[in-house]
């Protein structure tokens, strides 16, 4: 069973999303894709002042298996990149909503934070998932 | 999917099972890094059933050999020995490769790959016509892989009858079949560039024999290690590496053709001397990155002289960089640049294996 902590929102492409004091929102990918993707190898993280549209290809994470990319969930300019993937990918699957976290952005608008998934919805998609 | 005898031991392992050419198989039983690391430290052990064991006799079983496999038999002169062989079609093609033993007069045995069983069977009857030899599967027997530096003295004590000091004994590429109820095969290959035994025996056998390896400390492993252990090794992957399509010269796989005697005639003799002639148009080469990323199959290599492909490729545990097999313009020299995504690495083209007994070999 996937952990799924309460104060974060989720994307259907099991990214993860937590809103700061200063208006910056933090990414990463959840439990259950972590899990699925399988032991990291590699992450590449994007570059700082980048801007990205929502659905924009901005992160790679690939496993001991597979390349997979990580979508912008919302449209805005990077802020600030987890460095530390660079020489410990692994920590996404041990760590992948603390020290596991891929980037922040600064949102264009940040209302569409309100469409987003909260925790209970998010477990819900998982479980239809598995069904 | 099939099954093998030891799924159930898998399941109760943990092991995350994917389909691998129709057979339920473990990809790895919680981390296929330690899993990889355990065989270059200590031991590991791979169920290896789904592969297919063949089984020939007959008068004519040393000719038709002759005649099938592009190394040569003759090189198998004593009973146990095993050889390394590609089997080829007319164009000098890749059919399969495998291990041939000399198992006593006209009798020996074949190991092939478990994705290409049926075309192989298909072509062995189909080149055997003429020849006085009988082509038997053993899909009834089961095999196991332990491997790593601890290997042979863990399962040593495990074998029946007293067999374990005989099989110390082994050379490399040797084999020997105890004399103990049941059937029992034990031979001194593998597929990981570590020490270690292939055992081919009952599906009872191997449940007893996993089990007592299981409780001496020997760690499950499942094909994502024994991919990225083979790969560390320089050892190719039938399909990947090498297909109906592509030659041993073009394989990296020249040293297993027996030229001589010239006047063994055997399957695609002529296409690879006629291509040996020539000189072949692409190699087959290892790669190390020299940026950040992954080399992954199907990726493509700019080098000096065009254009090539990336055949494996993957993230190295033992060296912590990514490395791959690639086929390239045999002209191409050590300097190339691989297409990972929307970013272009320079890599390095070395000389494989990149790991063998537990030593990184290939200095990044």
């Amino acid at each position: 069973m996937s952990e799924v902590p309460d104060q974060l929102l989720f994307t259907e492409d099991h990214e993860w999303l937590r809103l700061e004091d200063d208006g910056d929102v933090t990414v990463g990918i959840t439990d259950h894709a972590q899990a699925a993707l399988g032991e990291l190898v590699f992450v590449e993280v994007p570059e700082t002042g980048a801007e990205f549209a929502e659905g924009d290809a901005c992160a790679v994470v690939e496993s001991v298996k597979a390349a997979s990319d990580v979508y912008c969930p919302l449209s805005g300019e990077v802020t600030e990149v987890n460095e530390a993937l660079a020489d410990e990918p692994e920590l996404v699957n041990s760590s992948p909503y603390e020290d596991g976290w891929i980037f922040r952005l600064r949102p264009t608008d940040a209302t569409v934070l309100d469409e987003m998934m909260d925790a209970e919805a998010y477990e819900r998609y998982l479980a239809e998932l598995e069904d | 999917m099939k099954q093998t005898a030891l799924y159930e031991r898998h399941k109760a392992a943990g092991a995350r099972i994917v389909d691998f050419g129709g057979w339920a198989m473990p990809l790895h039983y919680g981390s296929q890094i330690d899993e990889h690391h355990a065989v270059r430290q200590s031991a590991g052990m791979f169920d290896v059933s789904h592969m297919t064991v063949v089984d020939i006799s007959g008068a004519d079983a040393g000719p038709w050999l002759r005649y099938l496999l592009a190394n040569n038999i003759d090189r198998l002169p004593a009973v146990g020995k095993g050889l390394y062989s590609c089997m080829l079609n007319e164009t000098g093609g890749v059919v399969d490769d495998l291990i041939v033993y000399n198992r006593g007069p006209a009798e020996y045995r074949m190991v092939v790959n478990a994705a290409t069983r049926e075309a192989d069977l298909d072509w062995m009857h189909s080149t055997a016509d003429g020849f006085d030899v009988t082509i038997r599967e053993r899909a009834e027997l089961a095999m196991l892989a332990v491997q790593g530096p601890a290997a042979r003295e863990l399962t040593a004590p495990l074998l029946p009858a007293h067999a374990g000091a005989d099989a110390l004994h082994l050379g490399s590429f040797e084999s020997f079949e105890p004399d103990a109820p049941g059937e029992y095969f034990i031979a001194r290959t593998g597929y990981t560039g570590e020490d270690g035994w292939e055992i081919v025996l009952t599906a009872t056998a191997a449940l007893t024999l996993w089990d007592e390896l299981r409780a001496a400390g020997v760690q499950p492993c499942g094909l994502g290690a024994r991919d990225t252990l083979r790969l560390e090794a320089g050892l190719n992957l039938y399909g990947q590496d090498m297909t109906t399509q592509t030659t041993p010269l073009e394989s990296n796989l020249a040293w297993t053709v027996a030229w001589e005697p010239e006047e063994r005639d055997f399957m695609g003799r002529r296409a690879l001397e006629a291509q040996r002639a020539a000189g072949p148009s692409h190699k087959l080469v290892g790669l190390l990155l020299e940026g950040r990323g992954i080399m992954r199959a199907g990726q493509v290599v700019q080098t000096s002289a065009g254009p090539g492909e990336i055949t494996s490729g993957g993230f190295s545990p033992s060296m912590e960089q990514s490395i791959a097999f690639a086929r390239v313009p045999t002209k191409s020299d050590e300097h190339c640049e691989v297409e990972i995504r929307k970013n272009v690495v320079p890599a390095r083209i070395v000389k494989p294996p990149f790991v063998k007994n537990g030593r990184v070999l290939i200095n990044g």
